[in-house]
């Protein structure tokens, strides 16, 4: 009986100290679990709370199990898997150099504007554009305007509607 | 003013301490009365502290994984937490292990470390090494503590991490600036304790359909684990009350034998890769499973392809994680197992129940007085070799009207500890379950008999196991415990032995212990007793020997050495294909191509 891979997105409200996106790793590498996309920054200054954006992929109770050790360790405030919990948004910002010839620049230009890609640099015989959206999307610009250099920031995600992600944690 | 009472002004009074007087604070607050521990450079400030009070005892060890096991011992035996003090880098590499043991069976410890001062972190400065880092996979939680302010609340966190929610260990790190810095106490309740480590209540409604589940069930079972035991003696009283009103067999883990009355009719023994017959089955068989804090460990299951295929499984654990991890069950009920089982046992009383012994069950314990009838940890005794099996039958006869605590290393003489040796009471049963460790025994008895100075602890082991943490006896005679270590000696690493027999064709490669010491001149050299037994009629006089003495003990019991573990699963088979001892027409052990990778 094998189940089938599902690709989640998680995301994880913890304490913004040394070694906390060490642990979330460290859970992952340690489980033979895949990180697909992983991003972290400070969220709330005030309270001192970092996002992790993670993409996983793994069969259901895997995905389960990952949620579970999350919820787990101890700087961990909040874990939510969206993929489970309904309807989500989920970004991704790339930017993307392009070299070559006049022409190959401004045919990249062209599919740019019509794929919504912003034009952020421009050197003699190079353009950096900056391409955000669903990974698929920035995943089409890319394949179009390929070869390139490419720099990825990883999927961040929310939850669509009222909910707000909030801490478990009585203060 | 003595130092003693200065430490007490100045907690009341919350005037500037060192940090290292901060730390001891912490630990009398937290109701610490022993530490396990081994000096060094990194923590001269903190044992100064410890020279200048006498409110907690420090026991030295000889090594510092030993410490560690030392702890779990102390922990284990008394439902407190175990408490290390160890140096800064090979100090602290050398509880390693330790605390993966710790971790993997739920023992709850805090292990504190000294560290290079802060503004040499990061230098590789002499006895340096990246303690956070190495031993984050190996705890519940770890600390640095860079800022003196910050180490009372550290400390403090510390120890409701490893006692809350699921127990274990946990390490905080002490730069030794920081041991010297000055900072006012905080108490428990000035302190700022992260509040994650929170236990769920139990869903009632869940239990009210474990409890329809259960009353419905023609063929049950409870298999329950140290989850049991970490929950508390009262837990297992529960559980034992439970049981009885529902005249269901119950079946233990190795790690939670003792939660239930090994004498009792109802036990069916220990299950798992060398559990009885009757337990293995019944779990194969079984319409419901009961599962109270174990889970579902691979030397239980057996291949998980063949698990228990008919039944419905309930799960009650305190870690979520560890539900739906190896095997998916159809009720988990997160929660604590103490309230877990009284709403249970609640449940089932409220109901209008048949007695005990009724229809519905009848066919189901016919079945299992069969399987028993086939007495699988039976075997066919000598008169001229010491049966291991025998030796623990004797300790355990000779020791019945004793408050007595078994402590283990690993391997088969583990196995038949836990299948010979008879427990009825919790907290009476040390040994390394999840991670194997052998050099276990010793330091655990230690760490057993410093809590319990007056009751007898024997550390039953092999002669391998053994010498893995020998330089323990000096701590056993200078503390004057009289632990005693009995060993099963066969001159061989008998559980790496049996494999090599039944697995890779009888090449016993590096299992044999060539130039082993003499056991009884070891133990003289370290001034205890040495005694030794070499023929089935010296072992009575032997034991009673070692129970007559006052000191520690080694006793050198001489064994078959030919002679393996059974019942056995082999790697890859499932519960109803256990293989009983040869007599029994089951032929040579044989493991699958699949098995053969298993540990």
């Amino acid at each position: 009986m094998t189940m089938p891979e599902e690709r989640h997105t998680i995301v994880v409200l913890v304490d913004n100290e040394p070694g906390v996106l060490a642990r979330v790793i460290g859970l992952f590498s340690g489980r033979g679990y895949n990180i697909e996309s992983l991003t972290v920054a400070e969220v709330d200054k005030e309270r001192g709370l970092s996002r992790i954006n993670i993409v996983t992929t793994g069969t259901r109770l895997v995905i389960e199990q990952i949620q579970n050790l999350l919820a787990r360790l101890v700087p961990v405030h909040k874990v939510q898997d969206l993929t489970l919990e309904g309807p989500h948004v989920e970004r991704e910002l790339a930017l993307v150099k392009i070299t070559g010839t006049r022409e190959r620049l401004v045919q990249a230009l062209r599919i740019a504007d019509f794929m919504h890609a912003r034009l952020v640099d421009s050197t003699p015989g190079t353009f950096v554009f900056e391409c955000t959206g669903t990974s698929d999307e920035v995943d089409a610009f890319i394949s179009l305007v390929e070869p390139a250099e490419v720099s990825r920031a990883g999927v961040v995600a929310m939850a669509r509607g009222q909910s707000m992600l909030q801490s478990d944690r009585s203060e | 003013m003595t130092d003693t009472t200065k430490l007490a002004t100045a907690t009341a009074a919350s005037r500037p301490m060192t940090g290292a007087e901060v730390v001891l604070a912490a630990l009398v607050e937290q109701g610490v009365e022993v530490i396990f521990g081994y000096p060094g450079g990194a923590v001269l400030p903190l044992y100064d502290a410890i020279f200048k009070q006498d409110k907690i005892r420090h026991v030295l060890v000889r090594h510092e994984q030993a410490a560690v096991h030392a702890a779990e011992g102390y922990a284990r035996s008394t439902g407190k937490v175990g408490v290390v003090l160890v140096t800064s880098g090979p100090g602290a590499t050398n509880t390693v292990t330790g605390l993966t043991d710790a971790l993997m069976d739920s023992v709850p410890l805090v292990c504190l470390t000294g560290q290079v001062p802060t503004h040499m972190i990061g230098n590789d400065a002499f006895q340096e090494a990246d303690t956070v880092g190495i031993t984050r996979p190996c705890t519940k939680h770890n600390y640095l503590v860079k800022d003196v302010e910050d180490l009372a609340s550290a400390i403090h966190e510390a120890f409701h991490v490893a006692r809350t929610g699921r127990p274990g260990p946990v390490v905080v790190d002490l730069p030794k600036n920081v041991q010297m810095g000055q900072a006012p106490y905080k108490s428990m309740e000035q302190a700022r304790i992260r509040g994650r480590v929170e236990v769920r209540e139990p869903s009632m409604e869940r239990i009210e359909q474990a409890v329809d589940l259960l009353k419905r069930a023609e063929r049950p079972v409870f298999y329950v684990g140290g989850g049991v035991v970490n929950s508390g003696t009262e837990a297992c009283a529960t559980l034992t009350e439970l049981v009885r009103a529902t005249g269901y067999p119950v079946t233990l883990t190795l790690m939670g034998l003792g939660a239930y009355p090994a004498s009792d009719p109802q036990f069916l023994g220990m299950l798992g890769m060398h559990g009885t017959y009757e337990a293995n089955m019944a779990m194969h068989d079984c319409d419901v499973m009961v599962c109270i804090g174990a889970r579902f460990d691979d030397r239980v299951t057996g291949t998980t392809a063949k698990f228990s295929p008919n039944s419905k499984k309930i799960h009650v654990d305190i870690d979520p994680s560890s539900i739906n991890k190896n095997i998916a069950v159809d009720l988990p009920i997160v929660g604590d197992a103490l309230p877990t089982l009284r709403a249970m046992l609640d449940a089932w009383n409220r109901r209008d129940n048949e007695p005990v012994k009724n229809e519905r069950t009848a066919a189901w314990w016919s079945q299992i007085e069969e399987w028993r009838g086939k007495n699988s940890l039976g075997f066919r005794n000598s008169s001229s070799l010491i049966k291991p099996q025998y030796a623990i039958q004797r300790l355990y006869e000779l020791t019945r009207d004793q408050d007595v605590y078994i402590t283990t290393d690993v391997g088969q003489h583990q196995m038949w500890a836990a299948q010979h040796f008879k427990f009825e009471k919790p907290l009476r049963w040390m040994t390394s379950g999840g991670l194997g460790t052998m050099g276990y025994g010793l330091p655990a008895a230690i760490g057993v008999q410093v809590a319990h100075p007056d009751s007898l602890v024997v550390c039953v082991s092999g002669d391998a196991s053994w010498l893995m943490n020998m330089q323990e006896m000096s701590t056993a005679l200078q503390y004057r415990l009289p632990v005693k270590s009995f060993i099963l000696n066969n001159s061989y690493m008998g559980m790496v032995r049996q494999w090599q027999e039944f697995f890779h064709g009888n090449r016993y490669a590096e299992s044999y212990n060539d130039s082993l010491p003499d056991f009884v001149k070891l133990a003289e050299a370290f001034g205890a007793v040495g005694l030794r037994c070499t023929s089935p009629d010296q072992v009575d006089d032997v034991i009673r020997e070692m129970l007559k003495v006052d000191r520690p003990v080694i006793v050198d019991c001489v064994t078959d050495q030919a002679e393996n573990v059974y019942p056995m699963i082999p790697g890859g088979a499932a519960h109803n294909e256990i293989q009983l001892a040869p007599d029994d027409d089951w032929g040579v052990v044989k493991g699958s191509e699949d098995g053969m990778v298993t540990v």
